[in-house]
């Protein structure tokens, strides 16, 4: 038997690591990768609340799968975005997309 | 230590070990393919949790779709074939300390909590989980809503991402 | 007893012989499914080298000639100096080309298929396991072949394998949407997605078929764009762009694209004759299994010779056309099946059998019947739009 603390941990770290990859790095993929750690890490968290507290109501599940569809949403657009602004200024550092500062 | 508990720490290694591979790879297609191996495990940890529809939906999303998204982003937004640059920032160690504090805060607030560590209830007898999670997501009194809207977002999100990207000529 | 369940009876008979030797209960039991599994792939393998006879045999017969016939009786020897061949040549990996991931990418690909034959059911009680999710796992394993697509073109570090990669992937991906709603079609009269349901849903009513040839038909032509098999198979356009993603590969790893690609079309046939035509119903298949594996193998068989027929048959078809073709006919279509077909069932469900079957047969043809005239009459539009273009143009030239 897996106590509930093995996975709020395990979410907690991927969580972390996730706010690391956010936080720490420049090209404006990998900071979306980092955001997708987030999201899974949520979603872990979500499906073992679930798990331990009442699994025939299905609230903890049917909010994983719009989590599932909010990410593929949100990731569409995010690399669409990165992708246009690569064609027009030929680079994906998030440093170097300054247009707005003076 | 049972098989369950040991599946848990070999996919629990394979996560972690994943997720640090995928914030510290130079090379960005690497970084892409290490996210599919922590999703993969993520599936894993949904089987032990006795989801196994969205394990199923996992790979097929997330794997199938997004880290594919991913890939071909990665390969349409470099300037030669392999990127050399340098792809952490200079303030990294601050980075690297809102993690930690962070995870220092969650473990805290969780030790806090005298439901940490319960044992799971055995799964009811003869009720089919696909069924009540379509029940779930279109009845009325329970969660249509939500999925209606999401629909509608996805739709949204599809259309903007063609108009984003699109070749104005 | 042995003959009505065969796999049960040599589980228990060895179980009992195991734990009397000392093993625990569940070591035992972990023992035995790793047997089992390891009879599958090799199960699935042994057909595969068979495949590769029956695939150069019958392409060589749409092409007139004879094929293989030096190797053995009719050439049934002739995959063995053909993997011999590919195991001595050279295993060559370009400069520059990631090691790691230029190595796993045949791997992923070949497993990816075997993943696919957990799930298949050759009997009613011969099955690797009974998934209550089996239809979305079949769309999930074709998802990890997409993956090992773009790792093999990327890592090649070669500019065609990037491009053939790139638009094999974009074909696979785009081919997934209708055939996952050609999936649901079954789903709708069955109402599960395990597959074992399904197959003795068929067994004990009505092939499905009969109830949805028009789903039949979209689950096989999206299938054939999932496998990559001509006429969809931009990768291999060997007059285009040289064998694709396929490239940089020699040796043993392009015979596990090449393995994999054949066992891959086998199994989609296999899925077609499960979902549609009955999986291992015959006669006496329920009292002894022995006979449903036998006829599941030869309606794959079946299957997989229309899918080469369609091959060696139809020209190759070019990228955008693919793609348009998906779009703007395959998805609207399957969505116009999926929604007349949830409509009307639970409306005639109520009646007498075969009413059932063969008003579910008129509409589905009634609705082939609308698309191919709405075709048509499109088709007049442009003849007559691009006529008009053609004689004005030869009045402005005179």
């Amino acid at each position: 038997m897996i106590p509930l603390a093995w996975y709020l941990y395990l979410s907690a770290a991927l969580f972390s690591i996730g706010v690391f990859g956010v936080l720490a790095r420049r090209n404006a993929i990998a900071i979306l990768l980092g955001i997708e750690l987030m999201l899974n890490a949520v979603n872990v968290n979500l499906v073992a609340f679930w798990r331990y507290g009442d699994p025939t109501v299905m609230s903890g599940q049917v909010f994983a799968v719009i989590v599932f569809a909010v990410a593929a949403a949100e990731v569409a657009v995010g690399l669409s975005l990165v992708y246009s602004i690569y064609r027009r200024r030929r680079t994906v550092i998030a440093d170097e997309l300054d247009l707005m500062k003076w | 230590m049972e098989a369950s508990q040991i599946i848990f720490i070999l996919s629990a290694i394979l996560i972690l070990s994943s997720a640090v591979l995928v914030t510290t790879s130079k090379n960005l297609v690497h970084a892409a393919l290490w996210l599919i191996s922590t999703l993969f495990g993520v599936a894993i940890l949904y089987v032990l949790l006795d989801a196994g529809f969205l394990a199923v939906v996992q790979v097929v999303v997330y794997i199938g779709a997004i880290a594919i998204m991913f890939i071909f982003a990665v390969m349409l937004t470099r300037r030669e074939l392999l990127d050399t640059s340098e792809q952490i920032n200079k303030s990294w160690p601050m980075a690297a300390g809102v993690a930690a504090l962070l995870m220092v805060a969650l473990g805290a607030l969780l030790a806090k909590w005298d439901g940490l560590f319960k044992l799971p209830a055995p799964m009811a007898e003869g009720v089919d989980p696909i069924q009540s999670l379509g029940i779930a997501l279109t009845s009325p009194d329970l969660f249509v809503l939500p999925f209606e809207v999401a629909s509608v977002l996805l739709l949204a999100a599809l259309l903007g991402a063609v108009y984003v990207a699109m070749d104005k000529k | 007893m042995f003959w009505a369940d065969p796999i049960n009876t040599i589980y228990k008979s060895w179980m009992t012989g195991l734990t009397s030797l000392g093993l625990s209960g569940s070591l035992a039991q972990v023992l035995l499914y790793l047997l089992g599994i390891i009879l599958i792939i090799s199960g699935a393998m042994v057909l595969d080298i068979m495949l590769v006879w029956v695939e150069r045999k019958v392409v060589a017969r749409f092409q007139g000639r004879l094929g293989p016939n030096r190797v053995g009786p009719f050439g049934l020897f002739q995959p063995f100096p053909d993997i011999i061949k590919l195991i001595i040549k050279e295993d060559t990996t370009p400069k520059g080309a990631d090691k790691f991931v230029f190595n796993l990418a045949p791997i992923l690909s070949l497993a990816s298929v075997i993943f696919l034959w957990a799930i298949i059911p050759l009997a009613h009680n011969i099955y690797g396991v009974d998934l209550n999710v089996a239809l979305l796992y079949l769309v999930a394993a074709g998802a990890l072949g997409t993956l090992s697509v773009i790792m093999a073109g990327w890592s090649s570090n070669n500019k065609y394998a990037l491009l053939g990669a790139f638009r094999q992937v974009a074909a696979m991906i785009s081919f997934e949407v209708p055939m996952i709603v050609a999936l649901l079609i079954p789903v709708i009269f069955t109402g599960s997605l395990s597959m074992n349901t399904i197959s003795s849903f068929q067994a004990d009513n009505y092939w499905l078929v009969l109830v949805s040839p028009l789903g039949a038909l979209l689950f096989l032509i999206a299938a054939i764009a999932e496998l990559g098999r001509s006429p969809f198979d931009l990768n291999e356009g060997e007059s285009e762009i040289v064998s694709g993603y396929h490239i940089e590969y020699s040796g043993m790893k392009f015979g596990l694209f090449y393995a994999g690609e054949l066992l891959h079309a086998f199994t989609f046939g296999g899925f077609v004759s499960i979902l549609f035509f009955g999986g291992w119903d015959g006669p006496f298949a329920e009292q002894f299994p022995i006979l449903g594996v036998f006829y599941f193998l030869i309606k794959a068989m079946i299957g997989y010779w229309v899918i080469m027929w369609i091959k060696y048959t139809v020209p190759r078809i070019r990228i955008d056309h693919m793609l348009m073709f998906n779009w703007k006919f395959l998805t609207p279509v399957a969505f116009a099946l999926l929604i007349v077909t949830a409509v009307v069932h639970p409306l005639l469900i109520g009646l007498n059998n075969w009413v059932y079957v063969a008003s579910m047969f008129l509409i589905n043809v009634i609705l082939g019947w609308v698309i191919v005239e709405f075709l048509r009459s499109k088709s007049k539009k442009e003849r007559a739009a691009a006529e008009t273009v053609s004689v004005s143009a030869a009045h402005s030239h005179s």
